[in-house]
């Protein structure tokens, strides 16, 4: 009688995973038919919405971060079962520094022990041989979160299936700011190497001065190649969860035509269906939009 | 009270905008006539007009409709309006109408979108009027825009001129035909010192061609020497864009019609922290309850700017 409830619990065990064994293999089902159409090949996110899913459920403050942590693993898992491959989150801007520092304190912590725990063997990293970037003004990061974020970036460098694009201290006008520093540092170099040249090379200036102002002025492509960012196209689609419709300063340069989506959803909340949504709806103007690339 | 709502036009109706435009003109210039009136007080966003008159009597009704609407909170209105109007050639496709019947009555609509701006106190709008990306479409569609655009800016800037409003065109000049240029520095001169309302007009923009010409104009001082490349910052890069014909280059709301969810390359570094609003209707049909659907949302919600608010 005393083995009844270790054999039910067995059996219940068994029981959960047989259920999510079925439910793995439908969503994989699911995955294949949308495939059937274009799928996006870049997805950005802005969690947003953790500390009022803990203020909503009476939890102690970090906990919405907690939660929030396990939403984003579940989404990057439907994102790369999916097919996407690359991935953007927005884990922390230069504007949240402006935050209490005992929040600011525990999200760096937080961030520190998620960061660290990528590197072990059975996290995601490896699982589905991600790619892992750091963006953002690294600078203004703690010595350990830094150098931890580095040894990631490192270890994974080989990895080349799925990327994850991670923005931390990150601000999109920072981003632009540095590749414009960046593009006038490269343009007086090359000014400079063009003067030496000059001196040495009279006779080929026959065009005249100004084609070759024009050629040594700055460029569309040199900000772009100077971004942070341009290790990965632009995003197809921008996910801000809890309701709000404004970009925060993310990725201000690269989601000129992003599809917009902003789920009424918290951040913890997020779900599978939410991710269809805004695929399914990617697919409705895909067409247009590829027809509009063509011409431009 | 009279409604302003634009009710789905059939052809025939076409009519009905031009003379809805002329009792504008009449109040619009009876009102600036009034202005002089010693017993003339202006307050923002309450209606114009000395009380006593009995012909005036016939117009109260039009005139309630300038105040600010119950919905509204005066003290929440937004400074900084940026318009994309979406939805023109859609809005003529469906009646069966020709792409320029389609401009030319989303005109009417940002005639009366400028209106309510300026009696409401909203103190800059930025509108999107023509994009680097537009310059693939047929020439004809693009000559007649330019060519409606120049028309346009004609006839309406001596009320809007009186009116105190002040019209800046911010963008790529020169790809424009020169008749344009041209109409658009006269009208900026004369406009130049107006107070009231701002109109931006974009035409031949994009954000990334903006914050490009930024870039070039830094490169040129860092090349003269007048800063150094350590000092380039975000307010340096501000203050090269050509936003910086306004106090308030930063729009608190973006309003975009005809439910397309993508903010298409506009205005790019100043939408930072933009509240983003987006209607289903397109831009012809927009009008007055659109635009007040679209500021009432926009008073809901809760800024934080990256900080919180506890």
């Amino acid at each position: 009688m005393a083995e009844l409830p270790g054999q039910i619990r067995r059996m219940s065990g068994g029981i959960s995973q047989l259920i999510e064994q079925i439910y793995g293999f439908s969503r994989r089902c699911l995955f294949r038919v949308i495939s059937m159409g274009p799928i996006p090949s870049h997805l950005a996110f802005i969690m947003d919405g953790n500390r009022r899913y803990a203020k909503k459920h009476g939890l102690e403050d970090g906990s919405g971060h907690k939660a929030g942590f396990s939403a984003l693993m579940s989404m990057l898992q439907y994102c790369y079962e999916l097919g996407i491959k690359y991935v953007t989150i927005y884990a922390f801007s230069i504007d949240n520094f402006r935050r209490q520092p005992e929040e600011v304190q525990s999200l760096m912590d937080l961030m520190l022990e998620k960061i660290k725990s990528l590197l072990e063997k059975e996290s995601i990293v490896h699982q589905y041989g991600i790619r892992v970037y750091f963006i953002g003004n690294l600078a203004l990061l703690n010595d350990q979160v830094r150098a931890a974020a580095e040894k990631v970036m490192k270890a994974t460098a080989k990895n080349s299936r799925v990327v994850l694009l991670i923005c931390i201290a990150y601000n999109s006008t920072n981003e632009i700011v540095q590749a414009v520093k960046k593009s006038c540092i490269n343009t007086s170099d090359n000014m400079e190497a063009y003067g030496n040249d000059k001196h040495e090379d009279r006779d080929s200036d026959i065009e005249g001065t100004d084609m070759e102002n024009q050629e040594k002025r700055i460029q569309l492509v040199d900000i772009e190649e100077n971004m942070q960012m341009s290790v990965a196209p632009n995003p197809d689609i921008l996910i801000r969860s809890s309701g709000e419709t404004r970009l925060s300063n993310f990725l201000l340069w690269q989601t000129g035509n992003t599809q917009l989506c902003s789920p009424a959803s918290l951040w913890p909340e997020i779900g599978l269906r939410h991710l269809l949504w805004a695929v399914l709806n990617f697919q409705r103007n895909n067409s247009y939009l590829e027809k509009r690339k063509k011409q431009l | 009270m009279l409604s302003l709502r634009v009710r789905p036009p059939t052809s025939f109706d076409f009519r009905r905008f031009n003379v809805r435009d002329l009792e504008r003109r009449w109040r619009l210039s009876r009102d600036c006539f009034l202005s002089f009136s010693p017993k003339f007080e202006e307050n923002r966003g309450v209606r114009f007009g000395v009380k006593s008159s009995k012909s005036e009597v016939s117009f109260t009704a039009a005139e309630e409709e300038e105040t600010l609407p119950e919905e509204l909170q005066p003290e929440l209105m937004p400074k900084h309006v940026a318009i994309i109007m979406d939805g023109n050639g859609r809005w003529a496709k469906n009646r069966g109408l020709q792409p320029w019947d389609g401009h030319r009555a989303g005109v009417e609509a940002l005639k009366e979108i400028v209106e309510l701006s300026g009696k409401w106190g909203i103190q800059v709008l930025t509108v999107f009027a023509f994009s680097t990306d537009n310059w693939i479409r047929p020439r004809i569609e693009i000559d007649f825009l330019f060519s409606l655009f120049e028309r346009s800016l004609k006839s309406e800037f001596q009320n809007l001129a009186k009116n105190n409003v002040r019209i800046s065109i911010i963008g790529d000049s020169s790809k424009l035909p020169k008749s344009l240029l041209r109409v658009i520095n006269e009208v900026e001169e004369v406009t130049k010192n107006n107070t009231r309302l701002q109109l931006i007009v974009a035409v031949g923009y994009s954000g990334k061609y903006d914050v490009l010409q930024a870039c070039r104009g830094i490169a040129q001082r860092v090349k003269d020497g007048e800063i150094e490349v350590e000092e380039i910052d975000e307010r340096l890069i501000e203050e090269e864009l050509e936003t910086n014909c306004t106090e308030f280059p930063y729009p608190d709301l973006l309003i975009r019609t005809s439910g397309e969810l993508r903010v298409s390359n506009f205005l790019l570094w100043q939408l930072a922290y933009t509240e983003l609003f987006f209607a289903q209707e397109l831009w012809p049909d927009f009008g007055r309850s659109g635009f007040i659907e679209a500021l009432t949302s926009f008073q809901q919600r809760q800024r934080r700017f990256g900080g919180r608010k506890s």
